[in-house]
């Protein structure tokens, strides 16, 4: 086996394991020239495939079977229930796993998020994949060496004390030459092994985990698995898979927000050729054909007669922030309180106040929503990028209103999702148009459509105060936001999934939404920081829909805070990073004194690294076109801390702001990959610069207007930094401590961006923008507003 | 309908289709070439490009009628099981995140290498500036195909893209 596994090689595993794992007759995989075989399933032999046939009972996590395959070869194959948002976390549950089974890392596979064929470990979401699910993987296949060695010990008749095992193979450490291999113990064979815990983050065996220093292949930048098959072609995606019969569905959404459907003309795309069928129910409309093209043509020309709402569903987006300020809030967080910010701000030397917003802001996936549904053999087999396969299992199965047995979900790769197919509309579409066709029907979205109707990560306004003593000490902070949120799609929900709305279905008590505080680990002796969600008019079948999108409010949230902290900072006279250091080393009673320590450990690592030098902001306004600046702004994220400094030019003719170089210092704990690691943190920070400079949902009052990537523009090759330092600071105060453990890492990066990036914009300039994006335009009307 | 005859990765192939069809429903469906992928149907991403003629063009928007040439797509680069140079660099630098974009931004670089061996920062930059990646590679794309040109020009590669500091404290 070579060290890159590709999908065929886990086509053939998986079918292999099914085959003994059912002991059923034999498998017959049939291929046929124009269909493309999935990476777990062969749709087209229901009859012959037990797998296929289903029902699909749920892998049970508390057998090691379900987790760890011995194949005869001596390599092994490891079933996790996580999915790949594009972080290489494969490749890391691999080299975990590896670690703690004693195997080579090159002679192991991975099957990932497959709702029949790995236990249900919730899919991605939440950066948890190392910090949470990687426990249990690591736990079960300590376990099965465990299990192994004590098999070797009978095989060879000797103390499993006496014995030694590396890669896969056991010896007798008297006599080396009596040895035996996993694959000569178990090869092909079950385990039959029963593990505990209450729930699947607790499954444990009774063997223990390996301490770090026992750790080879954890902490070494191993190539992912998963870039090969990217880069020749030969991967398989969701949108590839193709089935004996299936045809071609495109929906056709109403042309303004909350439309009411009064009547389709059929006989628009009747004609044309290869039609099949327009579906319709409540104001959910799909035309299908035989052609992808051709149902793409047909969309386009169905005659469709929509009512427009009486009242306008939600304000103009230039009115947005307006209308949030003077909105009745829809619920009230409990303030977080410490001692008492309206007191002390009465008392203070100097008060500084601010207001931030952050426009709605979308996932807009380079690809579209996709999937493919199934509905041979009174099953629903659902190929799709689903980020959370296991929740629309169970949300189709409610939907359709057909046993959860019924219906699996075939994961498999797509575009980055982030939160978007955590509300996996196509999926639902593919199956309600399947069951209605009795034919497998591939959805797609198009661009506009997406778009305009993906999930959007909500808009915030924040109002901020702060007072300082006349030593420029930071003694009050108050905080208050809104969050435009309510109604916040939940994950994969039968009652609030698109379709569900166009069909009518309304959840009896829609989600509350969220609001959300920073994160930092300042010492503020008077602090309160409030929250509040607000809606928009129009909360059921809106495009305005907000979902989870990166670590959902983190973005909008960290722009506010460490952007008024450098205002603060400024006040008082004092060097940006010094003046954190300060609020991090001030003495408080609260016992945050770890995170603490890692926070100071990241604010000075990443200061070194970009060679930080010490003076307050802004710095003298230069005298040529292009003005230089620096900026520094720092977070958590559950038990990760990063600090990020942006150097940008700022071209005072153009308005442009370029971001020339970034530098992250980045705490997650135990590193299993650092090539892989700098690969999100680099990336996760860009993403960040896109919203901070380009992102920005605009709508007129009925409808959204940035709906392809001109009127919704991204980060382009353009914008590219010339430099990215990355310094990996495995911050815990005791690295040598055996149970060092690995934190998350897929969204705390995103988090501190916007602020580095206006911070900078500040020192370049003296101008402090407090409405992200920073398009050109809108730069270069403050710098004109300001004189620069 | 009518028949169209097409040149694709060194094969001839004829279809009776309709031959306003765009490229991109032809390779991927009639062909089972799926490197070049649907990214917005409106030539604006790049996700869908293939070569024609040796150069980049979005499928999306392509008439199959209007394809004179040879088209080659990324499953056409690597030669005799050898990947070509990009595709080997996209590897070393570790690429993609997702990559669901990198068909485009792979088949993009190589024509710009192609028509200009040894770019600059500022060629790499305008010559790739219209493929999008919403993983944001963009730094490491960048990277790649300079790694890709300077062993095309026979120079050592290059070092990886960061100047990456491990700190274990």
């Amino acid at each position: 086996m070579t060290t890159f596994t590709n999908i065929p090689k886990q086509i053939e595993e998986e079918l292999s394991r099914r085959n003994f794992l059912r002991s059923a007759g034999m498998l017959v995989v049939s291929l046929s020239p124009l269909v493309t075989l999935p990476q777990t399933a062969s749709a087209q032999t229901p009859a012959a495939s037990p797998r296929a046939a289903g029902p699909y009972p749920d892998p049970n996590y508390k057998q090691l079977d379900s987790w760890i395959v011995i194949h005869d070869d001596n390599t092994a194959t490891f079933y996790v229930g996580k999915t790949d948002c594009g972080q290489g976390t494969g490749t890391s549950f691999r080299q975990m796993m590896s670690d703690e089974l004693d195997i080579a890392y090159n002679k192991t596979s991975l099957i990932m998020g497959s709702t029949d064929v790995t236990v249900d470990q919730g899919g991605s979401g939440g950066s948890d994949a190392i910090q949470t699910d990687g426990w249990p993987m690591r736990r079960v296949a300590a376990e099965a060496r465990r299990v192994l060695l004590e098999l070797a010990s009978q095989r060879l008749g000797t103390p499993v004390d006496q014995l030694a095992v590396s890669d896969a193979v056991i010896t007798v450490k008297a006599d080396p030459s009596k040895k035996v291999t996993y694959g000569e113990l178990v090869g092909g064979k079950r385990f039959n092994v029963a593990l505990t815990g209450n729930n699947v983050d607790a499954t444990t065996g009774v063997a223990k985990v390996k301490t770090v220093q026992e750790l080879k292949f954890v902490g070494q930048s191993l190539p992912r698995y998963d870039i090969p098959p990217k880069v020749d072609g030969s991967l398989k995606w969701a949108v590839d898979v193709k089935a004996s019969g299936m045809v071609h569905a495109r929906n056709v959404k109403p042309p303004v927000a909350g439309a009411k459907l009064i009547s389709i003309d059929e006989s628009s795309v009747r004609g044309l050729p290869a039609f099949v069928k327009v579906v319709s129910k409540g104001n959910y409309v799909a035309v299908v054909c035989e052609r992808e093209e051709q149902a793409i043509n047909a969309s386009r020309q169905l005659k469709v007669n929509w009512e427009k709402p009486a009242t306008a569903p939600f304000p103009a987006s230039e009115d947005l922030f307006k209308y949030m300020r003077s909105a009745k809030p829809t619920s009230v967080g409990r303030p977080v309180e410490v001692g008492n910010a309206d007191a002390a701000l009465a008392g203070a030397a100097k008060v500084i106040e601010a207001e931030y917003d952050v426009p709605f802001q979308g996932h807009t996936a380079i690809s579209p929503a996709h999937a493919m549904a199934d509905p041979s053999n009174g099953q629903m087999t659902i190929y799709s990028n689903d980020m959370k396969s296991y929740g629309m299992r169970n949300g189709v199965a409610q939907f359709l209103g057909i046993p959860r047995e019924q219906v699996r979900v075939v994961w498999m790769e797509g575009p980055q999702g982030y939160g978007r197919t955590a509300a996996d509309d196509a999926g639902f579409e593919a199956a309600f148009l399947a069951k209605e066709l009795g034919r497998p029907v591939r959805v797609q979205w198009m661009r506009q459509e997406e778009t305009a109707w993906d999930t959007k990560g909500p808009a915030f306004t924040f109002k901020m105060r702060g007072g300082l003593d006349a030593q420029g000490n930071l003694v009050a902070y108050d905080y208050d936001s809104q969050a435009c949120d309510y109604n916040h799609v939940g994950y994969n929900e039968a009652d609030t999934v698109l379709i569900a709305q166009l069909m009518g279905i309304r959840k009896a008590t829609p989600n509350a939404g969220g609001g959300d505080r920073p994160s930092d680990m300042y010492a503020i002796p008077n602090r309160r920081m409030a929250t509040q969600v607000v809606s928009l008019p129009l909360i059921w079948e809106t495009p305005l829909r907000t979902g989870n999108l990166r670590d959902p409010n983190g973005p909008q949230v960290t722009f506010a805070a460490e952007s008024f902290i450098d205002e603060l900072a400024a006040a008082a006279k004092a060097d940006p990073v010094e003046f954190r250091l300060r609020l991090l080393n001030a003495s408080t009673a609260d016992d945050a004194q770890f995170k603490r320590a890692r926070s100071i450990a990241c604010v000075k690592a990443a200061a070194a690294a970009y060679g930080w030098d010490t003076r307050p902001s802004p710095k003298p306004v230069g005298s040529g076109n292009i003005l230089t600046g620096r900026g520094i702004a720092y977070s958590f994220r559950s038990q990760t801390v990063v600090a990020e400094i942006a150097e940008v030019e700022v071209n005072r003719k153009t308005g442009h702001v370029w971001v020339k170089r970034l530098v992250c210092a980045h705490d997650c704990g135990l590193v299993i990959n650092p090539q892989s690691l700098r690969g999100t943190v680099e990336c996760g920070m860009l993403h960040s610069v896109s919203r901070t400079l380009h992102e920005e949902v605009t709508f007129d009052t009925e409808k959204v207007t940035s709906t392809d990537w001109t009127s919704h523009p991204t980060l382009t090759h353009m914008d590219a930094p010339a430099k990215i330092d990355v310094v990996l600071v495995n911050g815990d105060p005791n690295p040598n401590r055996p149970d060092l453990p690995h934190y998350g890492a897929g969204e705390t990066t995103c988090k501190p961006t916007l602020a580095a990036i206006a911070n900078a914009i500040y020192d370049a300039t003296g101008v402090r923008l407090r409405r992200v994006p920073f398009r050109d335009a809108r730069v270069l009307a403050a710098l004109k507003a300001a004189g620069v | 309908m009518s028949k169209i005859t097409l040149k694709v990765n060194g094969g001839t192939h004829t279809l009776d289709i309709d031959p306003s069809t765009p490229l991109l429903y032809i390779l991927r469906n009639d062909l089972g070439l799926q490197g070049p992928r649907f990214g917005c149907g409106l030539g604006q991403c790049g996700a869908c490009t293939v070569l024609i003629n040796g150069v980049a063009t979005r499928s999306c928007i392509t008439a199959t009628s209007a394809v004179k040439s040879e088209v080659t797509t990324l499953e056409g680069l690597a030669k005799n099981g050898v990947l070509h140079p990009l595709q080997q660099a996209w590897i070393d630098e570790q690429v993609p995140q997702c990559g669901f974009c990198q068909n485009g931004q792979i088949m993009t670089a190589k024509a710009l290498l192609d028509k200009t061996p040894n770019p600059t920062d500022a060629q790499i930059r305008e010559g790739m500036a219209r493929t999008l990646c919403r993983c944001m590679t963009y730094y490491r794309i960048q990277a790649a195909i300079r790694r890709a040109a300077n062993v095309k020009a026979g120079v050592k590669a290059a070092n990886g893209p960061a100047m990456v500091t491990e700190v274990v404290a």
